[in-house]
């Protein structure tokens, strides 16, 4: 199928959406490196709806990663919309980007990004603080989002006291803790082993059945992105395919 | 939407917790500066008090009259003396006068039995004890009537008492010489201390002035070397200054054009103008203080310009998790005031604690200037907010993507 009729595909009413969550139209990235200008997107359409969970794969320099922060409210496209949730996101103001990104999204690095000198349950309550909250909601609020990860019993660990698999699973909770729209995670799996890999997947799998949220998954490896739906590869700045598993199950 | 305050705080104290030893290092220039500027106001208004005291022992309500016209720096260019015992008794009838006693100082040879010592001898009237504020240990201090007398009679302060009576006991009644003139010793006087530049006030001998004059100067001119005059109040002290000033042109005979054959020192203005020079000295000193402040200040800024740097990808993350660029600002700033006012805290019992040792090590009460506190709590904080701005600012004005993949 061409890519623009997968679009279309997409666009018509799933399960729930009666609009895309995540609407992409022509995004272009420029930016300048050393002098050089740099294509590092070059019209990007991509729909994204709700409760999907999706791959988005590629070689490095196809693009991923800076489609992944357009999308995450990171960055701002040199050209082209995006919408988020009905809302063009660059019409907002940094402090209106910095609320979406505390409400709406939750984000999972390769690199797990805690706080090294503060316990698991001080991590996963940082996006609460950053939303008002203070006191004792917040504790309880966080341990129940540990206890969704299953590492409810390591609250009051420090990451440099956890496995990378551990410490991955502190990062989804704190991702979750606000209940977002969308959970992008750019290269969950990339620090792990295969096993610790398999279980951060299966969260993910679990958040996207029991939550309903949309789950973005970056990865360049086969193993990962059989855990998603919908499979979308780029190259060069372009998707240049997007397939959905027909009877996609959880693994 | 807003992070509470108290989030805020602890997300700065925890980061200056992480590494504590450079916190204290950026501190250090705080904790000096404000150190300083404690230390040296408390040193000044020791100085300041120490002179005042000092003065009032002499009483600031004298004006001191010496004989010889004052140079261009007040340094006497004339040796004529034209001060007269004459002028004294004058002067003793001007209004708002309380006393006034001519002195006549003679430096000389005194002799007691096989002892000998020099010290001054001042031939003067009874009006000094009250303007000196002498007070009698043993005997009596010379009256009008022995003035009157042109009595041989002497009374001695403690220093030529203990040189000339090394074993002590009761003066009065004993002969000395003074010169090759006999006296009589009728008093002791009680110890009346050290002066200002540190003088030693009880090396010294009265005599009646007359006596002074007729019995062993020979003089009959009867000029005095010194007039004190003790203002009966400190707001006469400009009327009967120039009331003074007048009386002695119009004795001697001064035209218009002529200047003063005299000087007139008001002692409280000596005062005040020490006190001023010194208030400048510490307000001088102080301000060094103050520079190692902005110093302490340019600390703190480099070291969270390099805070900023380090933590850039935290600060990514955080943004990432949804605080806004005021958020960021805020924390950052927050770390350098706690910084800041921890210094200025530290500094204040550094500052307190030195100036304590240093008054016990000079024997001087050196009071603590609560306006130099408030004064280097408050420019603390300001240095603060000024030099931990730019770096705060830095770290706001990141672009989210950009700081999350900074290595």
């Amino acid at each position: 199928m061409a890519v623009s009729e997968l679009a279309r595909a997409s666009v018509a009413p799933a399960a729930s959406a009666a609009y895309p969550l995540i609407r992409c139209r022509a995004i272009v990235k420029i930016y300048p490196l050393s002098g050089v200008e740099v294509h590092a997107l070059r019209g990007i359409d991509l729909d994204i709806g709700k409760q999907e969970m999706i791959a988005i794969m590629g070689p490095s320099g196809s693009g991923k990663s800076t489609l992944m922060n357009i999308i995450g409210c990171m960055d701002k496209q040199t050209s082209g919309d995006y919408f988020l949730d009905g809302v063009d996101v660059s019409t907002q103001f940094e402090s209106e980007l910095a609320d979406t990104r505390n409400r709406k999204l939750g984000f999972v690095f390769q690199r797990y990004n805690l706080l090294a000198r503060a316990t698991a349950l001080y991590n996963v309550e940082l996006p609460l603080f950053y939303a008002g909250m203070s006191g004792a909601k917040t504790g309880e609020v966080a341990l129940a989002a540990l206890d969704r990860v299953g590492l409810k019993d390591f609250a009051e660990h420090w990451p440099n006291q956890m496995s990378g698999g551990q410490q991955q699973r502190v990062a989804i909770a704190r991702a979750i803790v606000k209940q977002p729209l969308v959970v992008m995670a750019d290269e969950p799996t990339g620090a792990l082993d295969t096993a610790s890999s398999k279980d951060v997947m299966q969260i993910f799998q679990k958040m996207h059945r029991e939550q309903g949220v949309t789950v973005v998954v970056i990865t360049h490896e086969p193993f990962v992105a059989d855990f998603c739906q919908r499979k979308v590869v780029m190259r060069d700045g372009k998707i240049i395919s997007d397939d959905r598993t027909p009877d996609w199950h959880d693994m | 939407m807003s992070v509470k305050f108290s989030v805020l705080n602890d997300f700065a104290v925890r980061a200056l917790n992480a590494n504590k030893m450079r916190s204290f290092l950026t501190m250090l220039g705080i904790i000096i500066g404000v150190g300083a500027v404690v230390l040296m106001m408390a040193i000044g208004q020791g100085e300041q008090n120490q002179i005042s005291a000092n003065l009032a022992k002499l009483g600031t309500n004298l004006l001191l009259v010496s004989p010889g016209a004052a140079g261009q720096y007040g340094v006497r260019t004339t040796t004529t003396n034209t001060l007269t015992l004459g002028d004294a008794t004058a002067a003793a009838t001007l209004a708002n006068v309380a006393e006034v006693a001519p002195t006549e100082r003679a430096s000389g040879l005194v002799t007691y039995a096989d002892q000998t010592d020099t010290t001054t001898v001042t031939g003067t009237t009874p009006a000094i004890a009250d303007i000196s504020s002498l007070t009698i240990a043993q005997g009596r201090f010379f009256d009008a009537d022995d003035q009157q007398n042109i009595a041989p009679m002497a009374v001695l302060g403690q220093t030529p008492y203990q040189t000339l009576y090394p074993g002590g006991g009761n003066p009065v009644g004993t002969q000395i010489r003074i010169g090759s003139v006999s006296f009589t010793v009728i008093g002791l006087l009680n110890t009346i201390g050290a002066g200002v530049g540190g003088s030693n006030q009880d090396d010294i001998i009265y005599i009646p002035i007359t006596t002074a004059m007729i019995r062993i100067q020979g003089d009959t001119k009867q000029t005095i070397n010194t007039m004190e005059v003790q203002v009966a109040s400190k707001d006469d002290m400009s009327s009967v200054q120039n009331a003074l000033d007048a009386l002695l042109r119009q004795r001697h005979g001064l035209k218009t054009s002529q200047k003063d054959d005299f000087q007139i020192t008001n002692m409280a203005q000596i005062q005040a103008t020490a006190s001023s020079i010194i208030g400048i000295l510490t307000i001088f000193l102080a301000s060094v203080a103050g520079i190692s402040l902005v110093v302490g200040g340019i600390g703190i800024m480099n070291i969270m310009l390099v805070s900023v740097t380090e933590r850039t990808r935290e600060i990514g993350v955080r943004m990432a998790l949804g605080a806004s660029r005021r958020d960021i600002l805020l924390q950052f700033l927050l770390e350098a005031i706690i910084l800041s006012m921890l210094g200025a805290l530290a500094g204040i019992v550094l500052g307190v604690g030195s100036a304590e040792l240093t008054s016990l090590l000079a024997k001087m009460e050196m009071p603590i200037s609560v306006w130099s506190i408030v004064i280097s709590v408050l420019f603390s904080a300001g240095v603060g907010v000024i030099f931990g701005y730019l770096p705060a600012r830095k770290a706001a004005s990141l672009n989210p993507s950009e700081a999350l993949g900074y290595e």
